[in-house]
């Protein structure tokens, strides 16, 4: 039987597994230190134990940190890191350096289930679950650990598709016993899975951004098959029902699609869809993907379509491209992983 | 601390208790449940199902027709799912939570390809029992020669507009291969019709791929993947 990970594990959690080994109740509380202060990468990093409980923790347990396994580095200077999961798959973090921040993009799943028309880690399909452990391990293991300000769940898979390893991951970034980050520092990306959001927004002061790419239903559900469950409508009705207060911020994610979303049209019925709504839109250039029949909108229209938002006083930016030659939309390099390893298999 | 379970999940989605009428096992590790009904629906849509509040409710496509008297969902057990397990070992009588109908993958008049991969056959046979048949040619993928849940019914109804693509048996009416084989195989495909897909995110993605490369407008198309 394979080794169970501590990484990842709560001090509630911890302390039931010291007290199931008779070991006392405070090395609960230092076992977590060097999991989440001080970053231990084995049991004998763990000095303040006893040797006894180190060897005792070696024989029935793993730390549950990993290192990436590969890594492409673009000329902006961003960084996609391939990291290893424990079933042998692979998912990948994107480290984005900028002048005032630096942002780490993390996974959640590997692959993915929602099906997205644009979306290159979908043409992998659903592969695995990540544990909270394996999410964190992302910012723990990643060389630039010490300069990150910032975190977006916007790597592989629907965060809200695996909730309680992203809530569980969020707590350990968060709390005072994990990396004590600011949720103000942390945004969770979702497609607009209605019950789980709810509870991502009752439960959790970090930032929403939803993925919104057309007002329109029937636009949307051929993009999206969500929308056929949950209708952006729905969605935003629901988001109306929170106060969100001064400093929770939610953003629309709007990824610009030639002849397709990019009309005067499409800016009419957003600003009808947001009408009184405390948010703003996040236009992203589409950068495309093998198979697919969707091109990026051009940079006018692109920009004509920017300042037709803001005369409608919709807070609007243009996320800058990053990382272009390195393909670092998410999907693509763990894809390539995953063929290679199937071509091995067979 | 913040509450990571996921009793708080069901709540979200408004359940009903309902009446289990009865429950069929129609090949190794499917099911059929029969519940009692309460409200109208539109054949595809779906509702969400669990069992009790420690359970998360997992959406299932409703498989009976719009006039029937009982509302029917097709499952698989999954074997590290926390609900299917539970569901498939229920008996008449006791009861399940369920959800109103919701969802937007739903049929029309309009001629149409219906393409499915294992349970993902349900909204159509609740479309077929909804008399929504007439124009429509349904292509069924699965690995057994068993896996073509209600095939009998499906023959009656569809004749040579059902298409059985079975990827490891062989076996008299069956394609051998994969679904997405199969529509590579054709020459052409009728560019004015519409595409249903439903089914694991692999083959909704991979179909959706083949179907734009084929000419079909991605207008035409309709996806629904097992979230």
């Amino acid at each position: 039987m394979s080794k169970q990970p501590l990484f990842g594990k709560t001090p509630d959690e911890l302390l039931k597994i010291v007290q199931a080994h008779d070991l006392p109740a405070y090395t609960s509380k230092q076992i977590s230190q060097w999991l989440y202060k001080n970053h231990a990468q084995t049991f004998a990093d763990m000095s303040n134990l006893s040797k006894k409980t180190r060897l005792l923790l070696e024989e029935n347990f793993i730390v549950g940190l990993t290192s990436f396994s590969k890594v492409q580095i673009s000329s902006d200077g961003t960084k996609k890191y391939l990291f290893p999961t424990t079933d042998n798959r692979f998912i990948e973090a994107a480290y984005i350096p900028e002048d005032d921040r630096a942002t780490l993009c993390v996974s959640s799943q590997v692959g993915c289930k929602m099906g997205c028309l644009f979306c290159m880690t979908g043409k992998q399909g659903f592969q695995s679950q990540l544990t909270a452990g394996e999410i964190v391990n992302q910012v723990i293991s990643l060389p630039e650990r010490e300069q990150l300000t910032n975190i977006v769940y916007m790597g592989m898979g629907e965060p809200f598709d695996n909730l309680e390893s992203v809530m569980r991951s969020l707590e350990i970034l968060t709390s005072d016993w994990g990396l004590a980050m600011s949720p103000r520092r942390i945004t969770v990306s979702t497609i607009g899975m209605i019950p789980a959001m709810k509870l991502f927004i009752e439960n959790s002061e970090c930032h929403l951004a939803i993925s919104l790419h057309t007002p329109f239903h029937d636009e949307r559900r051929k993009l999206m098959p969500i929308e056929n469950i949950y209708p952006i409508a729905e969605v935003i009705d629901v988001l109306r029902t929170f106060d969100f207060g001064r400093q929770r911020r939610i953003s629309f994610e709007y990824i610009m699609f030639k002849g397709i979303n990019d009309t005067p049209v499409h800016v009419k019925e957003l600003a009808r869809l947001l009408n009184g709504l405390r948010c703003r839109i996040n236009l992203i250039r589409f950068h495309p993907i093998p198979d697919t029949p969707l091109e990026s909108s051009t940079e006018e229209n692109i920009d004509m379509f920017r300042q037709a938002l803001l005369k409608k006083d919709i807070r609007t930016t243009l996320r800058a491209s990053r990382g272009q030659d390195i393909f670092a939309a998410c999907g693509l390099l763990s894809t390539k992983e995953l063929v290679k390893q199937q071509e091995a298999d067979f | 601390m913040m509450d990571t379970g996921l009793s708080g999940f069901i709540k979200k989605l408004p359940l009903e208790k309902r009446v289990l009428l009865a429950i069929d096992n129609i090949a190794e590790g499917v099911y059929v449940i029969h519940l009692e009904r309460k409200h109208d629906f539109l054949p595809g849509q779906v509702v969400g199902i669990s069992l009790d509040h420690s359970i998360p409710a997992r959406l299932y496509s409703i498989c009976s027709g719009k006039d029937e008297s009982k509302l029917s969902i097709l499952f698989n057990i999954k074997p590290d799912g926390l609900l299917s397990p539970q569901l498939a070992a229920l008996g008449r009588g006791d009861s399940v939570l369920v959800s109103r109908p919701f969802g937007a993958f739903l049929g029309d008049e309009q001629p149409s390809w219906w393409i499915a991969s294992g349970t993902g056959v349900a909204p159509y046979r609740s479309m077929i029992r909804s008399g929504m048949d007439k124009n429509k040619v349904l292509i069924h993928g699965g690995r057994m020669a068993n896996s073509f849940y209600f095939q009998d019914e499906m023959k009656v109804r569809l004749g040579d507009r059902y298409i059985r693509c079975c990827s490891q048996e062989t076996g008299e009416g069956l394609y051998h291969g994969r679904l997405t084989n199969w529509i590579r195989e054709q020459e052409t495909l009728p560019l004015a019709n519409q595409y249903f897909l439903c089914g694991s995110a692999e083959m909704v993605v991979e179909v959706r791929d083949i179907l734009i490369s084929k000419g079909v407008e991605l207008d035409q198309i309709m996806s629904e993947i097992y979230f």
